[in-house]
């Protein structure tokens, strides 16, 4: 096997090979130069013009990630289409909200700083999807962020492979990206199918169980291209949800839902006229052990477990809607959290502005909730609440990546049970809802 | 491998020598690689405690976060990566990390893909060079 990384193998135009030799800047030929080696990584043929780009690289994961950005900084670069930033590594609003050392927010937010100063919209958010101008159907951008990249593909009908920190800022400096994968239209075709048929109608239009689907569907379909069937009317809070958790138990980057998503109208169409490789029926027994896997604290992830002491209440995962914040306030002020819990609202300036004019967000402070924009819960040190204890939320990314990543056990709930649970201090379950 | 030459494909040239540290469980670097120390840190994985430090990290593939180039990046920063990457599928997360560290370090693990039939004879602790056209060699 001969080696195939360069542009020798990869069809270059004239611009890219200006890029290439530094006739753009210093940035843009350090960004060429990943690119052309990522497309022959990837076995791209060429390069594709991308009319957007959204950037996972300006969360800080240690020194390497800034001295990249300034390096790029100091070539000059700036970017070529229109981009959007993830979360950073604090709340630029609420710097106060930060618990990690001076050190390490300095840094943090310098890297924020090396964005910005490249050209990129500074909207901090994971749901750059729920923010204007979004991608349009059919458009090619690049877009980093795992839930980020599946909503788009799935929901918007955008194209955009699955990229990540570094190769995000390339395709954004240069407005180019390998053509491969989720880009090409014969990749995006459905080729394991979900059948949601079988379960009872309630629970298929139940949206609080939407990512214990999405996370059965990620832990199941492998790298394939999953098709849901049986999906009663889902909103985008809930399209948002069951993408985020299918992303976080999976490599999901693009799902159909037949009836629901734009490239499923039919399910012939969502499978590119050919047969589903597999096929696999969802019981409630699928479901309930979905739901079991989005709970790590004993018992808890089933009806019973009630009483277990909880600690934390996070919601946000995706950053919350305006749509999202209107169904909890009310919840909250009926059940106002005990003082013994600490509850966080993660969002984005976005939906924090529409929240400020309503009112709401007065209210819900004074009620002792806490709402932190341009960041998360899981990705920086925000928890005042010391690990080891337990965390609960209705979110399957943060049910996925909490225990880990900031060391509390995890109890997956309706929004209502995040509520509720928070005023006892301890788990409150509907035994009406769980299945 | 005893005196035989493998040749694999280039994700990432470079040159690289060590011990082999065999995984046979996918491995995330992000959430599973410690960049200060280079210890494995994946409770759930098989070897987790072990070192990637300076050895020849043979693995079938990546898996989970595409954050894992940064952590192999900041590995390369620290001193603490693997001397060498040798897959055995196709894995441009990680390649994309040895890459950045190519461009900033001007130093970087050699990323290689071996046919499966190759792959499987690397045996744990065997010493290993990598060269800069994929071509492994035993080194001890």
């Amino acid at each position: 096997m001969a080696a195939a990384n360069t542009h020798e193998t990869v069809a270059l135009t004239a611009r890219d090979r200006a890029m290439l030799a530094g006739d753009l800047g210093e940035a843009a030929a350090v960004a060429m130069r990943i690119l052309v080696t990522m497309a022959g990584v990837y076995g791209a043929e060429r390069l594709l013009d991308i009319e957007g780009a959204h950037i996972d690289g300006c969360l800080y994961h240690g020194d390497s990630g800034v001295d990249f950005a300034e390096l790029l900084v100091a070539g000059g670069a700036r970017v070529r289409v229109p981009t959007t930033l993830n979360v950073g590594g604090l709340d630029l609003l609420h710097p106060e909200e930060f618990e990690g050392t001076a050190e390490r927010r300095a840094k943090a937010q310098r890297l924020m700083e090396c964005y910005e100063e490249m050209g990129c919209r500074t909207i901090w958010t994971c749901a750059p999807y729920q923010t204007t101008p979004r991608p349009a159907f059919g458009q090619q951008v690049a877009w980093a962020e795992s839930n980020a990249i599946v909503f788009a593909n799935s929901v918007l009908g955008a194209r955009t492979h699955r990229y990540g920190d570094f190769i995000d800022i390339c395709a954004a400096i240069t407005g180019r990206a390998p053509a491969v994968g989720l880009h090409l239209e014969e990749n995006r075709r459905g080729q394991i199918v979900f059948d949601l048929r079988a379960l009872p109608d309630a629970l298929r239009s139940a949206s609080w169980l939407l990512p214990a689907i999405g996370y059965l569907v990620g832990e199941r379909c492998g790298n394939r291209v999953p098709v849901l069937v049986g999906l009663e009317a889902a909103d985008e809070d809930g399209l948002k949800a069951l993408g985020a958790a299918a992303a976080s138990s999976g490599a999901v980057a693009l799902f159909h839902a037949v009836g629901i998503t734009p490239e499923a109208p039919t399910l012939e169409a969502a499978l590119g006229g050919k047969d589903a490789e597999e096929w696999i029926e969802i019981g409630l027994s699928d479901l309930r052990a979905g739901l079991r896997s989005l709970s790590t604290a004993p018992g808890a992830g089933s009806s019973e477990g009630a009483g277990l002491a909880i600690d934390v209440v996070a919601l946000g995962s995706p950053h919350f809607s305006p749509r999202e914040f209107a169904e909890l306030l009310p919840l909250v002020e009926r059940h106002p959290p005990a003082g013994s819990v600490e509850f966080v609202v993660c969002t984005n300036r976005l939906s924090l502005g529409h929240l400020e004019q309503s009112g709401g967000l007065e209210r819900l402070r004074a009620l002792g909730v806490r709402v932190v924009v341009d960041t998360c819960v899981v990705v920086a040190p925000i928890l005042r609440t010391a690990a080891g204890g337990v965390l609960m939320t209705n979110s399957g990314k943060f049910a996925h990546y909490a225990p880990g990543n900031v060391g509390f056990d995890v109890v997956f709930g309706s929004l209502a049970e995040c509520v509720r649970s928070a005023q006892a201090g301890r788990l409150w379950r509907d035994p009406e809802l769980w299945p | 491998m005893t005196g035989v030459e493998l040749e694999g494909r280039v994700l990432v040239g470079g040159a690289g020598a060590g011990s082999v540290l065999r995984l046979e469980e996918p491995l995330s670097f992000w959430g599973g690689v410690d960049p200060v120390t280079g210890r494995i840190i994946d409770r759930r994985h098989p070897r987790c405690g072990a070192s990637v430090a300076g050895r020849v990290l043979v693995m079938p593939y990546g898996r989970g976060s595409s954050s894992s180039s940064s952590v192999l990046l900041e590995g390369v920063r620290l001193g603490t990566a693997p001397a060498a990457v040798v897959l055995r599928e196709l894995d441009g997360i990680l390649a994309l990390g040895a890459a950045v560290a190519r461009e900033l370090y001007e130093r970087s693990p050699p990323v290689v893909v071996l046919a499966a039939a190759d792959w499987d004879a690397l045996r744990e602790g065997a010493e290993v060079s990598v060269d800069v056209n994929g071509r492994l060699r035993n080194a001890g």
